[in-house]
């Protein structure tokens, strides 16, 4: 059964779920200015349910199986988690409760921070942005005033080519102008560009590392010194954290600024797009900058404070995503120091693994060895009319997510692919036959992947139809008024 | 308009001079490339510009390209079909899917453009790449 | 507890495979010299069943509002959440997915946002509505940044009688485009100066912001501000409270060129004030220059309706440094959360909580200012929140009312000194019975304690 809810919900009954109003001679009818009706469903319990059970049905998950997304890293979030996070002594807390009232989650709060500073050597972290590229506008801001307060006029962020396209999105929101410098042959930032392209005027130099190639960034050493020698920060985009747990502390390396994902690297889920967390952490000199509130543990227990003038303020309504936190806080508790570790490593045996195995089929323009995730290239298979969309769709027809496509862009025909951790290898095992199979097919038959997906909820749809003429809200029975 | 009488730009725009009067519009490669059009945003007649200002914008599904004025002068038309009817651009690159016209202030800027065969030889260097 | 499934057995087969004598092998990009020496200082892993009392303990160390009788608010409230929101939300073929890149395998999330667009838009009484922002003050800010790059300008107004908070967030986001905001004060009723609003406006801006109901709960004259702020060439960008809609006014209705909100109330727990849902409407003609994502109808290669990410060239992916907005994922499970409740409540249930937030706040106004030295400043003309001064010291009331199990409002007089004293900012839901509304007024009339 398919249609909207409000074709289901046209002219039907809801069912009662708050008691009759016991103030119900109460005037209030001097607010009620609204003309007509607002236009939501009328429908029964047992048929909402079955909407959305229904739409579920058309949704691929982790737990239906692989979801080798690069970048993403989509990997098992533990259930205990939600039960956990769905306790009534943390949801039902509201931000302005008595603080006193509210010590379990400071605590909780208090000692996520704790940890996310021992993982990353950073010097203090403030949980407030509530995604990844919020937690790069949060750096940017620090930044920006850090450079304000000592009275430098610093305006270019550079950005290798590599990166996500959040990054210069964020750079420019905070006023900055971003500058892309290429990578070189190994698809490695290369010092001696950088070098040429840094000077007083440069604020950040912004990187992702591993890098989106998947690739660490061998001369990391020099580039940071090149950095500082400058006078410019280093900001981290810390999305690609799961290669480095427990081997590489970005802090003591000489980042400055950085943001973590925990709905990537500590397991918490995407929900299809959110709720997320981009905590960002800063060494020591700019701790000062962070946003505020900030957790203090005193004698006593544990309060809000605004701790410093020089802060930049606030990037949330409250202190970011609290629920995110318990989750995110519980898995660090559940690893431990070495199930951290043995994260990144098993992520790392699992992404070399993996790609031994694809690049029979597909091209790999940087060989390894790679570190969590690597970028293969459906470029040989060009030849045969077969484009690496098709590719990807085909891996739907086999039960499959594909992997992320089309970016990084410096590659063509990009597959970028990370197994994560938690994937068994007889998983990838089957991940690659079904590679190796599409690859076949795009010699025979390269009909059935321009045909693909077939089993999906549907098939391909017309984008461009959609970007042309945009139908964003319903308008039949029920639908937004005229 | 016949291509071959057109001259052309990196960018992949084509030039079409009667006169001071010069047609823009985007080769049958770009058109490709970007694949379906599904919106365009030109600006407004009367605009002065000077040669490779950027004009407008192109927008694929997932690209948008910018569109660079490849002469210098004064817009006094815009091809209102095309934003009524983006397809066009795709069925008719070179003949009704032309974007504007501008009186030019100085028709030797044509000069430094591709001519069409200098085009075809950039569109083979690219292929190469 | 680990949830790593190879065995060691498998990741030596693996690590021969891949051409490594060990793993270390495969660090070699990495410069020993950078490398954590002895492992991290973290505890030793925990099993589930540690982690579990661990953890709960922290949420036993809370006394969260959901158990005692919540009169707070200023943005998040107390409401009653019907279950079909939480055993939907669990499922994991929600939870656990990724943003619908693919999206024939993801029409389960793109017709339940697009549900949710349609939702906020017809509650809204706006053309569309993009698919989330994180929070209402996230929203407004790119909502500020909006109107700003359509009106070429750098100026906005704002009520002073806006949540600090949001206000703090604003002035994060304008800072880096050098955007000016600028305060319109509230007057004796507790509303927007229109005078003083008509006066700054002379001046350009790109748009004049209107919180109705505003911070102190009080109802603004949205559509003469709307005539006002057209009339000064500036757009109106309406702040606004979903439940508020089902009796008021809508912003489309009053012209508003953008309206943002916070979806909290829309069967979202608390949860100590994130993840929360900025919710973001527009009128047609602007939507291209809407930050967010976007989910639009259209057909498969057979003519199947289906749903898609639409209007992608917008977004920070494809243009970088030129996007409308850095934006890139939403509140996708708030979002679902906010269209279940809607759609569970349906359209009499919803008016319904309305009508009884509305009846039982009015009550407990009423009921307050038969109390003797009980100062309510701004009148009645408020949706579900208001203004009191208490006889004595809001401290030693807030204090009293907590012993006897009721959360008695926010102190807000340190936020905004012009209140004077010591102002309380009260909520009431239509989770709040006739028994707590009264036990409310006994113990501000200094007979407390007894239920």
């Amino acid at each position: 059964m398919s249609g909207t809810i409000f074709e289901k919900g046209a002219g039907g009954i809801s069912g009662r779920y708050i008691p009759e109003n016991d103030f119900p001679d109460e005037k209030i009818d001097a607010l009620a200015a609204r003309k007509g009706e607002i236009g939501l469903p009328r429908i029964g319990e047992q048929d909402l349910i079955r909407h959305y059970v229904g739409l579920a049905s058309k949704n691929y998950h982790i737990d239906k199986g692989m979801y080798p997304l690069g970048s993403c890293t989509m990997k098992y979030n533990p259930v205990v988690n939600e039960q956990i996070a769905g306790l009534g002594g943390f949801t039902g807390l509201h931000p302005a409760q008595d603080e006193r009232d509210a010590q379990g989650a400071l605590e909780l709060m208090h000692n996520l921070e704790s940890a996310l500073c021992e993982i990353t050597g950073m010097s203090a972290f403030s949980l407030q942005p509530v995604a990844g590229a919020h937690g790069e506008l949060t750096g940017m801001m620090i930044a920006r005033d850090y450079f304000r307060d000592r009275g430098e006029d610093r305006k270019v962020v550079i950005v290798p080519d590599s990166a996500h396209g959040t990054n210069p999105a964020s750079v420019a929101i905070c006023g900055f102008t971003p500058k892309t410098i290429a990578s070189n042959e190994k698809g490695l930032i290369d010092p001696g560009i950088l070098e040429k392209e840094i000077d007083g005027s440069t604020a950040v130099f912004m990187l992702t590392l591993p890098n989106t190639l998947g690739l660490f960034e061998r001369e990391i050493a020099r580039i940071v010194e090149i950095v500082h020698r400058a006078g410019a920060l280093v900001y981290m985009d810390g999305a690609n954290m799961n290669a480095l747990l427990g081997i590489v502390r970005p802090g003591t390396i000489g980042i400055d600024i950085m943001h973590l994902n925990l709905h990537k690297t500590f397991a918490t889920p995407h929900g299809g797009g959110g709720p997320g967390s981009g905590p960002v952490g800063v060494r020591e000199h700019l701790a000062d900058f962070l946003p505020v509130p900030r957790v203090i543990r005193e004698e006593g227990g544990y309060s809000f404070r605004h701790v410093s003038d020089k802060t930049i303020g606030r990037v949330h309504s409250w202190y970011g995503n609290f629920n995110v936190f318990v989750k995110a806080y519980a898995y660090i508790c559940s690893c431990g120091a070495e199930g951290l570790r043995a994260v990144s490593e098993n992520a790392i045996i699992n992404a070399n693994y993996l790609m031994t195995l694809v690049s029979k089929w597909y091209d790999l323009k940087y060989p390894g060895p790679c570190m969590h995730e690597f970028v293969a290239s459906g470029s040989n298979l060009k030849a045969y009319g077969v484009r690496t969309t098709d590719v990807a769709k085909r891996l739907l027809d086999y039960g499959l997510h594909a992997p992320t496509v089309y970016f990084p862009l410096i590659v063509e025909e990009a597959l970028m692919i990370e197994p994560v951790e938690t994937e068994k290898k007889e998983t990838l095992d089957h991940f690659a036959s079904v590679m190796e199979k599409i690859s076949i097919e795009a010699r025979e038959n390269p009909q059935i992947l321009h045909d693909a997906p077939v089993t999906a909820p549907v098939r391909r749809l017309d984008e461009a139809a959609a970007a042309r003429c945009p139908d964003l809200c319903w308008t039949g029975p029920g639908g937004c008024g005229e | 308009m016949v291509p071959e009488e057109c001259r052309f730009t990196k960018e992949h725009e084509w030039v079409y001079a009667e006169d001071d009067v010069a047609v823009i519009g985007i080769s049958e490669y770009a058109a490709g490339e970007l694949g379906d059009i599904v919106y365009v945003e030109l600006p407004e007649v009367d605009t002065e510009v000077q040669q490779m200002d950027p004009i407008g914008t192109i927008e694929a599904v997932k690209t948008v390209a910018e569109l660079f004025s490849p002469v210098s002068g004064t817009i006094i038309e815009i091809n209102e079909e095309i934003i009524e009817d983006h397809e066009t651009v795709n069925k008719s690159p070179f003949a009704d899917g032309w974007f504007i016209k501008i009186k030019m202030e100085d028709p030797g800027e044509l000069e430094v453009l591709f001519s069409y065969e200098e085009y075809q030889e950039y569109l083979g260097e690219q292929a190469g790449e | 507890m680990s949830y790593i499934q190879n065995t060691d057995s498998d990741r030596k087969e693996m690590l021969r495979v891949a051409g490594a004598s060990s793993f270390e092998q495969l660090l070699e990009p990495v410069d020993p010299a950078l490398r954590v020496k002895g492992g991290l200082k973290l505890g030793r892993p925990m099993s589930e069943s540690e982690v579990l009392s661990h953890v709960g303990a922290m949420a036993s160390r809370n006394r969260p509002a959901g158990s005692a009788a919540s009169f707070l608010g200023g943005g998040i409230y107390d409401r009653f959440i019907p279950a079909t929101v939480r055993y939907v939300l669990s499922r994991s073929e929600f939870y656990t997915s990724y943003t619908p890149y693919q999206a024939e395998v993801s029409q389960g999330t793109l017709q339940a946002i697009y549900e949710y667009q349609s939702m906020i838009a017809k509650l809204t009484a706006m053309d569309a509505a993009n698919a989330s922002m994180y929070d209402a003050a996230t929203a407004l800010a790119e909502a500020m940044l909006m109107a700003c790059s359509i009106k070429r300008a750098d100026r906005i107004l704002v009520p002073a009688a806006m949540s600090v908070r949001v206000r703090a967030v604003l002035e994060s986001y304008a800072a880096g485009r050098g955007i000016r905001i600028e305060e319109i004060p509230w007057t004796d009723e507790g509303t927007m100066d229109h005078d003083k609003a008509g006066e700054l406006l002379s001046e350009k801006a790109a748009a004049l912001v209107v919180a109705s109901p505003n911070y102190f709960g009080m109802i603004e004259d949205a559509a003469g501000l709307s005539e006002l702020a057209h009339s000064k060439g500036a757009l109106l960008v309406a702040l606004v409270d979903p439940v508020s809609l089902a009796l008021l006014s809508p912003p489309g209705e009053y012209g508003a060129d953008i309206a943002v909100g916070e979806g909290q109330s829309l069967g979202i727990p608390q949860n100590f004030g994130g993840p929360l849902l900025g919710f973001m409407a527009t009128r047609s003609e602007l939507i291209r220059k809407c930050p967010g994502r976007l989910i639009s109808a259209t057909t498969d290669i057979e003519g199947k309706r289906g749903y898609v990410m639409t209007l992608q060239t917008r977004e920070q992916h494809i243009r970088r440094e030129k996007a409308t907005s850095n934006i890139c994922t939403n509140e996708g499970l708030c979002a679902l959360s906010a269209a279940v409740y809607l759609s569970t409540m349906g359209e009499d249930g919803f008016r319904e909580v309305a009508r009884q937030s509305a009846a039982k706040s009015h009550a407990l106004y009423r009921l307050l200012s038969e109390v003797e030295g009980v100062v309510l400043p701004f009148g009645e003309n408020f949706f579900q929140e208001f203004v009191v001064r208490m006889p004595g010291s809001s401290e030693s009331f807030i204090e009293e009312a907590r012993g006897a199990g009721i959360l008695a409002g926010i102190p807000i007089s340190g936020d905004y000194p012009l209140l004077g004293g010591d102002a309380i900012l009260v909520a009431v839901t239509e989770k709040r019975t006739r028994a707590e509304i009264e036990r409310y007024r006994d113990i501000a009339a200094g007979k407390g304690g007894a239920l």
